[in-house]
């Protein structure tokens, strides 16, 4: 038994028939091939999953593909413009907030929706921000570095000269 | 990878709709609202609903407002509205407390009121809020609406009182002037369960008798997630440190606390008593007006 779902996934319509029992991370990874968006303890504890679902962070292990139809979908992919890498991606390599890179784009994308509800937290209100993903090589030193960076430098141009 | 057996996927347009939903599937179908908890027992294989009602449209119960006497909440109202709500952090900063501390932010963004209390799970935060807190309960069916207070709410873990065929759509807390509230949790990491905790509420008329009260728990298995031998110790009498200290041990006697990973039951009882203890001289302060 499937059912067609429809939603905007970084700006674009997607549609697709699937089973309803699909998650959105393997809607996202399987069916549309988008595999920044990763999966790791899949109980809803660790979120590397975050997507943003209507500019809000949410663990994409624990929402249904069918739940999100309707909606707007953000991943990692959609943090670029045109080639020009989003300030939080820029300040997570200036300030070398990654190591293996597998928390990187669920931390990424709850820093960009941090930002635009509070374009300059303190490092307190980063690290409250973030706790929802565990970062398992522990580099939260540089992750809150690399967001206090994207804070610090909202325009691109700014930093590319 | 984990995935939740086969079934059929409903998206409701309304409350009524909901509800019709559920009639014509019967009791193999279950609402759906945040999902972070019915998701995770569904990939686990705890629940095996045949038919998902999705109760996310329902934005006509999402709100926190001042209704009448009451503060009234929407069932759809999400963990991070209840933090930020400036009308909860006026009345009621247990709420606020309470928040703080359940589970993390990306949950809280998809996590509801009513998913939480209708969970029932022994250690859900906001069942001993609103056991605490003394609310009131409103489920609807297509035969019309009814109310129960929180205290008779759970019929045990994981059960409550609202029917397979019904929804809850409100919680209502009655605006009490004069009080203190409070939340109090200890858990293992940020963003765990509670090993154990403990809220209240507490008003005082103007020579400092304590004029009501109620008292939460969570986790310690208080039969309704409250601790009404310590409320009727307080209730009445003029507040003071030793009275707190004297509730705080009665609220303690009266758990049942299971010893699993994580404690074993007599830390557990301690913790009660301690975070009880704590709640209250915290409400005192607050309903005293000396501090937030
Ligand atoms: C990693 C993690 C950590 C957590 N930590 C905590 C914590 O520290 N403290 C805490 O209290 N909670 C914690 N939670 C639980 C979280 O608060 C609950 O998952 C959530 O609030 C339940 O709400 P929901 O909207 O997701 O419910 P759902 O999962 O959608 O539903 C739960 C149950 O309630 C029923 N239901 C939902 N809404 C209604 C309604 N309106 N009427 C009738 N029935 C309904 C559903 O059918 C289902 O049976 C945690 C969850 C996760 C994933
Ligand atoms: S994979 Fe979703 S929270 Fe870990
Ligand atoms: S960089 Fe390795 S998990 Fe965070």
């Amino acid at each position: 038994m499937t059912m067609q779902v429809t939603m905007t996934v970084n700006g674009e319509e997607v549609s697709r028939e699937i089973e309803p029992r699909l998650l959105l991370v393997h809607f996202l990874r399987d069916e549309i091939g988008l595999t920044g968006t990763h999966w790791g303890c899949d109980t809803s504890n660790c979120g590397v999953c975050v997507v943003l679902l209507d500019g809000v962070p949410a663990k994409s292990c624990t929402v249904l593909a069918a739940m999100a139809g309707g909606h707007e979908i953000q991943t990692v992919e959609g943090m670029a413009q045109g080639g020009t890498l989003h300030p939080v991606q820029e300040g997570f390599f200036q300030e070398h907030g990654l190591q293996c890179g597998f928390c990187t784009p669920a931390m990424m994308l709850t820093a960009q929706a941090l930002l635009e509800v509070n374009p300059d937290p303190s490092t307190t209100e980063i690290r409250e921000a973030i706790y929802g993903t565990a970062c398992r090589c522990t580099g939260y030193e540089n992750i809150v570095r690399a967001i206090r960076w994207a804070a610090e430098h909202p325009a691109l141009e700014e930093v590319t000269a | 990878m984990q995935t939740p057996a086969p079934f059929e996927y409903e998206r409701a347009t309304s409350v009524d709709n909901a509800l019709a939903l559920l009639e014509r599937h019967g009791p193999e179908a279950r609402v759906v609202a945040g999902g972070h908890s019915l998701l995770p027992m569904m990939k686990l294989r705890l629940a095996g609903p045949e038919v998902l009602i999705d109760i996310n449209d329902l934005a006509d119960l999402d709100y926190i407002r001042v209704d009448g006497d009451d503060i009234a909440i929407g069932a759809m109202t999400r963990h991070a509205a209840l933090l930020s709500s400036p009308v909860l952090a006026e009345h009621y900063p247990i709420f606020r407390d309470a928040e703080r501390v359940i589970a993390d932010p990306v949950v809280r963004n998809r996590g509801t009121f009513g998913g939480s209390v209708c969970q029932a799970d022994p250690s859900e935060d906001l069942s001993a809020v609103t056991s605490a807190l003394g609310a009131t309960m409103v489920i609807r069916s297509t035969e019309g609406v009814r109310t129960v207070s929180a205290r008779e709410f759970h019929t045990g873990p994981y059960e409550t009182v609202v029917g397979p065929a019904e929804i809850l759509v409100e919680i209502r807390v009655p605006i009490r002037p004069a009080c203190g509230s409070a939340y109090e949790k200890v858990d293992r990491r940020a963003g765990d369960w509670a090993v154990a905790a403990g809220g209240c509420f507490l008003t005082l008329d103007t020579g400092g008798t304590v004029t009501d009260v109620g008292i939460g728990l969570t986790a310690v298995g208080a039969p309704h997630f409250c601790a009404p031998e310590a409320e009727a110790a307080l209730r009445g009498h003029p507040i003071s440190d030793e009275a707190i200290v004297a509730a705080a041990a009665k609220a303690a006697a009266a758990t049942n606390p299971a010893t699993d990973q994580r404690g074993p039951a007599d830390y557990k009882r301690h913790l009660a008593g301690e975070l009880t203890k704590r709640a209250l001289r915290r409400a005192l302060v607050r309903a005293r007006g000396e501090g937030a």
